[in-house]
């Protein structure tokens, strides 16, 4: 009679209660260090912002009085992930379309698409060994050895593999019919591309490429002995053949040092690296959402 | 009709099209080979950089833990070793967390927004710098844990893995940060791979009588495993070539130990800090590390690739 009811002593019943608080406990646990994390960047970090900040050169350490600004970290940053991404994004872009567009899904292409999955999972310290041996060592910029060139070029083989896999799928996502429309009317196989299909897969392309870049600017291994460190003002064009400070090195670099002054540095940094890549990243999660939204309708 | 045909005949393209339209073909292809030089450059550059400590030590590279500038003599065993210890150890810790959040967000304990909620922050912690993490590390995970550690090396200083008075930085705290790092990438695959067993699957498992739990353990997971199992082997290359918050954390040191409460090294920890200023052989002896550790996550990564193609769901 008792058995049509739920019984809360049946060991099914326990066992169950048991593991869905396991669960619970798990996921609690797993988003703890977001927030852990987030709270102290913002409270640590965000009691060192002054307009100084952006505008001083980081004083060297030893004087613990005042540790100076970020500015030529900051500069930095924007310079060697501008370099990674004129590097990676048109080499990515252009593999993306082959893979997509021309192969046939023969030797060659498996071989490609292993490829990047492979060099996606090279550690990204391998890639600065890799551009410390082929550039810093043999000195071939120009006679430069450790350079923001060196080090934006060793960012460009961790964006790489991020631009070619979204572009790649990206354009798997349009549908077969735009291409037959296009090149049915009589278009070549060029413009079909650029103007169809890559328009079509813009904003999906956009996303991960966007979100590649973010990934790359926070990205340390790959630069501490490509780019090094610099504590001077980037002045001019020349700058990019010298050694050339990031704010990944920064933090890096002051987070070690015995001084408190570059301790704070080291947080004034970290909040803005990690505000400005947590708000793309929230922001393309949005648009994402949003436009997933708008298609099922 | 047969004018027509003439006029047909007489509509090519125009050669300057035809031309770039073979050209752009042709850039994309040289443009997607790229990944396989630079693959193929990395590979080729690391092992012969590495080749003259290669001939001289060969494989008593791996085993020994000498390593002395001065004399000239390099074994990288203890940075190998930490690189296995801390890798496979912290997936271990992740490996259920991770999992058990991803039941957690596939399940329907609370509402879907909250799920959601939940596991966009634990996306998200995919998007903080590995050297933010290691900066944290230093000035609160370290002094925050500095109690429990004492504690451990008190209580269980018996076992050789707590056998060392904790001071500082020590491996146990760069398994801590690596189990944070690998957490979401553990978690959304295994989210993923949970979301694309069938309905039908638990529907079934329910219609026999199968609690929600048995459901879980005996169809669902089964199910799923192939592709939580990918999902641990890219974690495992992660973990393998992690580097800054390592760095920061483990306390560099090649003086070997047992204990996880000692200063430790792995292959990524001794480039990061001796590349910039070594000269001579212990260049080519750090190059031939950096070879092992990318054989290490070549195979690892190959291996996760191979698995799925393998073991993709077949339902």
């Amino acid at each position: 009679m008792n058995s049509l009811y739920y019984q809360k002593r049946l060991s099914r019943n326990v066992g169950d209660k048991f593991f869905t608080s396991l669960s619970v406990i798990c996921a609690l646990i797993a988003i703890l260090p977001l927030i852990f994390l987030v709270t102290y960047i913002l409270y640590k970090g965000g009691s060192q912002i002054t307009p100084e900040l952006f505008t001083l050169e980081p004083n060297p350490p030893g004087d613990d009085l005042d540790a100076g600004g970020i500015n030529p970290a900051l500069i930095g940053t924007l310079i060697i992930t501008s370099i990674a991404s004129i590097i990676a994004i048109p080499v990515g872009i252009g593999g993306g379309i082959y893979l997509a567009e021309y192969s046939k899904g023969g030797v060659f292409s498996r071989f490609i698409r292993f490829g990047v999955n492979v060099l996606a999972g090279v550690p990204s310290i391998i890639a600065g060994v890799f551009i410390y041996a082929l550039i810093v060592s043999t000195k071939i910029l120009f006679g430069s050895m450790y350079s923001g060139l060196a080090g934006g070029m060793a960012l460009s083989i961790l964006m790489l593999p991020t631009v070619i896999k979204t572009t790649d799928e990206g354009l798997k996502l349009v549908p077969n019919e735009l291409r037959y429309a296009s090149l049915g009317v009589g278009a070549s196989m060029y413009t079909t591309i650029l103007k169809i299909t890559l328009p079509s897969a813009f904003r999906s392309i956009a996303t991960g490429v966007v979100l590649g870049i973010a990934r790359a600017a926070g990205e340390t291994a790959p630069l501490i002995f490509t780019a090094l460190f610099s504590y001077y003002y980037i002045t001019g064009f020349g700058d990019l053949f010298y050694e050339m400070g990031s704010l990944a090195v920064l933090i890096y670099n002051f987070a070690l040092e015995p001084y408190d002054a570059q301790n704070k540095l080291a947080w004034a940094a970290s909040f803005i690296l990690v505000l400005s890549i947590l708000s793309v990243n929230i922001f393309s999660r949005i648009l994402a959402a949003f436009t997933e939204k708008t298609k099922r309708v | 009709m047969e004018e027509k045909l003439t006029l047909f005949k007489n509509r090519k393209r125009f050669g300057i099209e035809k031309n770039i339209d073979i050209i752009f073909k042709n850039t994309a292809l040289v443009l997607s080979s790229f990944v396989a030089i630079i693959l193929l450059g990395i590979i080729l550059v690391v092992f012969f950089q590495s080749f003259e400590s290669f001939s001289r030590y060969g494989l008593k590279f791996l085993v020994t833990s000498e390593w002395n500038p001065v004399k000239d003599e390099y074994g990288a065993f203890t940075a190998i070793y930490g690189t296995l210890v801390t890798s496979f150890l912290s997936l271990l810790i992740t490996i259920p967390l991770g999992v058990g959040t991803a039941i957690f967000i596939t399940e329907d304990f609370v509402p879907k927004v909250v799920r959601e909620i939940i596991g966009s922050f634990v996306e998200l912690l995919a998007a903080i710098p590995s050297v933010v993490l290691g900066l944290w590390a230093i000035f609160i995970i370290e002094p925050f844990f500095r109690a429990f550690f004492v504690f451990l090396h008190n209580f269980f200083g018996w076992i050789p893995l707590f056998s060392t008075e904790p001071t500082g930085r020590n491996s146990l705290l760069a398994i801590l940060i690596l189990v944070v790092m690998l957490l979401p990438i553990v978690t959304s695959i295994a989210r993923d791979s949970l979301n694309q067993v069938p309905k039908k699957l638990r529907n079934a498992a329910y219609g026999i009588g199968a609690s929600r739990w048995k459901t879980i353990f005996s169809v669902i997971l089964p199910a799923a495993l192939s592709g939580i199992m990918a999902g641990v082997l890219l974690a495992l290359g992660r973990a393998m070539g992690e580097t800054m918050a390592v760095t920061m954390i483990i306390g560099n040191s090649n003086a070997f130990s047992w204990s996880l409460l000692s200063p430790g090294y792995t292959i990524s920890s001794m480039l990061a800090n001796q590349f910039g200023e070594a000269d001579g052989s212990q260049v080519s002896s750090l190059f031939y590390a950096a070879f092992v550790l990318m054989i290490l996550s070549l195979v690892v990564n190959i291996f996760a690739q191979w698995l799925v193609k393998k073991f993709s769901l077949k339902y």
